[in-house]
């Protein structure tokens, strides 16, 4: 009997100490730790993110390039939806009721991952749209409203230049912590470059539900709300009207024209061609495949990507070297027998007369005299061998920006290429290369690539006599000051002494008898240019021209570079001579500029341009 | 109508108890489930139809306790024990799923859980064998009757995926050991589960080493050799602890061949071996020692052989249930989302809770499961701790006067069969309990009379009803 009794009470004492446990565990998660009710507070709560209005993205002179319009996404709770009429919503927004399906059957597979969060159902709908929604929206439970901005572009100019917004990534949002998913960012161009001032802050609203999650109101009367931070605006540099002119002049044509303000460094107008039609920006990702499928790849943005031999303009380059390194003058003459020639190795030349000094030179673009100019380079006694020559000359290419990324803030800007000795150690094995064998560098021809970004600073500089500012496409504010990058002047290793020779060629090429920029005459102006026709072993020649007006205290300098235009005087000069007619005249003078301005506008190219198949 | 005379003889007690935790388990069901104007009696609605249960219910317990005889019970307990049985076997084969599992049967719209009807039939049949006159538990015939009786129906169990109400079945042992079985085995049995999560919780280095320790000190204590017994486990804490250290070396760890655990694992086997074998050979007589010995050599295999079937055997879901419930990943979106919610729901209700109809966490859904498994989860947040401590001290309530009665009555088959009901209820109350805190694995089981599901509530009432009208008899007699 009595270990019965025993047993019993051992029993009872057992279950008693389980439901102590039980009732000790409870006050400490009911009373003692306060992490939970915070939990469940953010359960309750339901956070509506208030999105910022971008900033609006201006030209220099003040101008709307980019503004804002209201939209509206439609935004789905799946777990408050309630059965709907869901042809009503097809009606409604236009869809297929297939869409709906297939978008409910994406939430119910995902339904864990959703909780209670919501879902973007239709992006960017109409204002009408959103009335008529608006309207019935007591019909469809869960689904709500949430105000968006989308982009207008109100002058049809300069895609690629301010490039495009849409949402964030997986990838960006791994990288840009602040996103979230549902966020929109710039992807390329200015909008891209100015992410961090035009997107502004997120806020949002806290609603308090009851235990129905139906929204009781602000939460605790919107202590906990944030408000958003509208982006601000960004100044430009770029003339839009430029900008505008300038595509039209480009329709038809592969590749790329920059203007720059010598004296700033802004960069003036960004064409790129083909380029992305302003009128697709807004909804990119609908017009995505069509775009990415066009065989001239207008979202290549060719004024800082592609980088190609810049022909004859390059000599201009080994004319301010050999200045400087004290084996040229003025007066240095050299021959021209239609050519140079030497050995078996012979670069051509058209025909002019001879022999000829250094501005008749850049004028006639002579082949031959730059080939004894790059001999004298590289074979100056002053240097050991070749090899510590071509360092040398390496590192006068170098300091006009050639061959590196000029630190602009065109987004993707790509440094070109110059050649270094290991190139040629590799080609032709170490020391056994001479300066013959790299000749086709003297009219920048060969391993060179440079962007119509670097050749339009290359010109800046022969304006400015010697100097330059870093490109940009930002104006500097009171609250943001211009980087100093863009503040501080660039001096190549050329003393501004050497700068006037080669300005007095390139005007002579304009003005002067067999320059072979004529076409580039602009009345009232007094211009300075250089013609080059890069050599293109995959079809007709590249017509290059960079120019600058006035010849005194310029304004303007300008790059063109339009593939397989042949030479540089037959499409690249009009169009960077009416750029800058445009840009200093305001329009174009009757008669033979007016002709060429039509003759240009109606110029096709594009069957010139071979397409390269895509990889798949 | 019930006589006068006759209205103190029940237990007033457990049918009052039993009501409010009907009636407060029915509101909380309609708590988590109401919209907007809700009806509670809207019969198209699970509170609705939980109203039915407990009508239903009621009308089983009055029949029970008015009209049918006391005796019945004893005598039909195999008939009915066999029709269960039947029923498993049927289920198995008929049987319709819910959540992985295979433990309904279908009879029209009528849908049974044999599961739970089971716990009835195997507790009345236990009483009966049991209660038989001159039963002893240590014969080893009885043993195996009472073994094959319980393990059957928890094999069909197992058999249909319902791991939660096979462990209800362990609750029978506390019954055989008030019958006279050794409180050892239950013992034991608790020292291995101890020995299988500190293998797993730390490493099962940690675990051998607390079974040394433990074992120093029980066998010393036993001897009466305190002092002696606290210092020698001291010492082996140490020495071992050393060990373990010298092996983590660097310089030791580089030039080791096997894994530092392998290697202890290896010495403490051995010189376990060794004083077997020692014990054996040289003290025959001594029949403690080498029992203490190879008791010691079982666990510490045991722990060798858990650490080879987690690490080996055990597929990574079922891993990381375990190591869900160990706590020893946090993992509130996977499996752990049950419990993390369910914590979060409990929690958030403080002291007084949010009131009737108030929980945020529970009415949003965020707690699945939440009218039948979880339903304690809407006490908690809507009720507060003080609601969640009433309904604790309703069950013990119930569990303890069962316990006292059962042990109070004269009928061995009275007895018998309210310890098992006590049990019942006190294994469902703790590990439902349990699992919505924390203390427990998350396990599908029912909370008696509260939580939603007519089976559950229907049996538990049959169970309560049978031993109330055994022990009116009781009284009358």
């Amino acid at each position: 009997m009595k270990i019965y009794l025993g047993k019993r009470n051992t029993i009872l004492l057992v279950i008693f100490i389980v439901f102590l446990v039980i009732a000790i565990r409870l006050f400490s998660i009911q009373i003692i730790d306060k992490k939970y009710s915070e939990t469940a507070d953010n359960n309750a709560l339901k956070y509506v993110t208030v999105y910022p209005a971008r900033g609006r993205i201006l030209d220099r002179y003040g101008n709307t390039i980019v503004e804002n319009r209201i939209t509206y996404d439609i935004m789905v709770t799946p777990r408050q939806v309630a059965p709907f009429d869901t042809l009503a919503i097809c009606e409604i927004f236009g869809l297929e009721p297939g869409f709906v399906r297939e978008k409910f059957e994406q939430y119910s597979a995902n339904a864990r991952k959703i909780g209670y969060g919501s879902m973007p159902f239709i992006k960017q709908v109409s204002s009408e749209q959103y009335n008529s929604f608006a309207e019935r929206e007591y019909l469809f439970p869960g689904f709500d409203a949430v105000a968006r901005t989308a982009r207008v572009y109100p002058i049809n100019a300069g895609g690629n230049l301010i490039g495009y917004v849409s949402e964030v990534d997986r990838d960006y949002i791994e990288r840009n912590p602040s996103y979230q998913s549902g966020d929109y960012a710039g992807k390329t161009g200015l909008e891209r470059a100015y992410e961090h001032r035009l997107s502004g802050q997120k806020g949002y609203t806290v609603y308090y539900r009851d235990a129905r999650g139906r929204i009781k109101g602000r939460y605790d009367n919107g202590s906990l709300d944030k408000e958003a931070v509208a982006g601000s605006d960004i100044t430009t540099t770029i003339d839009a009207t430029l900008q505008a002119y300038g595509e039209t002049l480009m329709k038809g044509k592969v590749g790329s024209v920059v203007a720059i303000e010598p004296s700033t460094g802004e960069i003036l107008t960004l064409i790129s061609s083909p380029g992305i039609d302003v009128s697709q920006l807004a909804e990119i990702g609908k017009y995505y495949k069509e775009i990415s499928e066009n065989p001239y790849n207008p979202m290549f943005n060719r004024t800082v990507q592609s980088a190609q031999p810049p022909g004859s303009v390059f000599k201009l380059v080994n004319g301010l070297i050999g200045l400087q390194e004290g084996v040229l003058t003025r007066d240095t003459r050299y021959s021209c027998y239609r050519g140079y020639t030497f050995g078996k190795i012979h670069v051509g030349c058209h025909n002019h007369p001879s022999p000829i000094n250094l501005p008749q030179s850049i004028a006639m673009s002579c082949n031959a005299y730059y080939c004894y100019v790059l001999r004298s380079i590289l074979e100056n006694r002053k240097y050991a061998n070749v090899e510590e020559a071509f360092n040398k000359w390496r590192e006068y290419v170098t300091s006009f920006g050639f061959g590196q990324k000029l630190g602009s803030d065109v987004p993707y800007e790509l440094g070109g290429n110059v050649p270094t000795v290991n190139t040629y150690n590799k080609l032709h094995g170490k020391g056994r290369w001479k300066a013959l064998s790299v000749i086709s560098l003297s009219i920048g021809q060969g391993e060179l690539g440079c962007t119509p970004l670097h050749l339009a600073n290359f010109c800046a500089t022969i304006a400015n006599r010697g100097w330059y500012y870093t490109p940009h496409m930002i104006k500097g504010s009171e609250e943001y000051p211009l980087d100093s990058t863009y503040t501080v002047r660039n001096y190549p290793m050329v003393d501004q002494k050497y700068f006037p020779l080669i300005v007095e060629g390139m005007n002579m090429s304009v003005y002067g008898d067999g320059g072979t920029s004529h076409v580039a005459q602009v009345p009232g102006v007094n211009m300075c240019g250089k013609t080059g026709t890069a050599q293109n072993p995959h079809g007709d020649d590249h017509s290059v021209f960079i120019c600058f007006a006035p010849k005194d205290n310029p304004k303007i300098a300008v790059a063109a570079y339009i593939e397989n235009g042949g030479f540089g005087a037959t499409w690249a000069a009009p169009i960077a001579s009416l750029i800058v007619e445009k840009y200093l005249n305001g329009e174009i003078a009757p008669g033979t500029r007016k002709d060429l301005e039509t003759r240009v506008k109606s110029g096709n190219l594009l069957g010139k341009v071979p397409v390269k198949r895509k990889k798949r | 109508m019930i006589r006068r005379s006759n209205t103190y003889r029940f237990d007033w007690t457990l049918i009052v108890c039993y009501l409010v935790l009907v009636l407060f388990g029915w509101i909380n069901v309609f708590s988590v489930l109401h919209g907007e104007n809700s009806n509670i009696f809207d019969l198209s609605q699970k509170y609705g139809m939980h109203f039915i249960w407990i009508c239903i219910s009621l009308v089983t317990a009055f029949v029970i306790i008015r009209f049918l005889p006391a005796n019945l019970w004893q005598g039909t307990a195999w008939i009915a024990y066999g029709l269960v049985i039947l029923l498993l076997l049927a289920t198995l084969v008929l049987g319709v799923g819910s959540h992985g599992s295979q433990s309904w049967i279908s009879i029209g719209s009528f849908r049974l859980q044999p599961a739970e009807f089971s716990k009835i039939t195997t507790s009345l049949a236990l009483a009966a064998v049991m209660g038989k006159y001159g039963f002893s538990i240590k014969s080893l015939p009885n043993i195996a009757k009472v073994a094959a009786l319980l393990l059957l129906p928890m094999a069909l169990i197992l058999l249909e995926n319902e791991t939660g109400s096979v462990l209800v079945y362990l609750g029978f042992l506390v019954v055989l050991y008030r019958e006279g079985m050794s409180g050892w085995v239950i013992a034991i049995g608790f020292f291995l589960a101890l020995a299988f999560i500190l293998t797993i919780v730390t490493s099962p280095f940690m675990a051998m080493s607390a079974a040394i320790v433990l074992f120093l000190l029980i066998y010393f204590f036993k001897q009466d050799a305190h002092l002696k017994g606290i210092l020698v486990a001291i010492l082996a804490a140490l020495v071992l602890y050393g060990f373990h250290r010298v092996l983590m070396i660097d310089s030791v760890a580089a030039v080791n061949p096997l894994p530092a655990e392998s290697w202890l694992a290896i010495v403490i086997i051995a010189i376990c071996l060794v004083f077997i074998v020692r014990l054996v050979i040289w003290f025959p007589r001594k029949r403690f020692q080498s029992q203490a010995f190879t008791a010691l050599l079982c666990i510490i295999l045991f722990i060798v052989s858990v650490d080879f079937f987690y690490e080996k055997v055990l597929q990574d879901h079922q891993r990381n249930r375990i190591d869900v419930f160990l706590g020893l990943v946090d993992d509130p979106k996977g499996v752990g989302y049950n419990l993390h919610q369910s914590m979060v729901a409990i929690g958030s209700g403080g002291f007084a809770g949010k009131g009737f109809m108030n929980g945020t966490q529970t009415s949003l859904g965020y707690v699945p499961e939440q009218e039948t498994d979880f339903i304690f989860c809407t006490i908690g947040e809507e009720w507060g701790w003080l609601g969640a401590l009433a309904v604790l001290a309703l069950y013990l309530t119930i569990i303890s006067r069962i316990i006292i009665l059962a042990d109070r009555a004269k009928n061995a088959f009275t007895r018998i069969f309210g310890y098992c009901v006590a049990m019942c209820i006190a294994v469902h109350v703790v590990i439902n309990i349990g699992m919505t805190i924390g203390l427990m694995p998350v396990i599908g089981i029912p909370l008696p009379f509260m939580s939603y599901g007519g089976s559950a509530l229907l049996s538990f009432t049959i169970m309560l009803s049978i031993f109330i009208k055994l022990i009116y008899t009781e009284h009358k007699i």
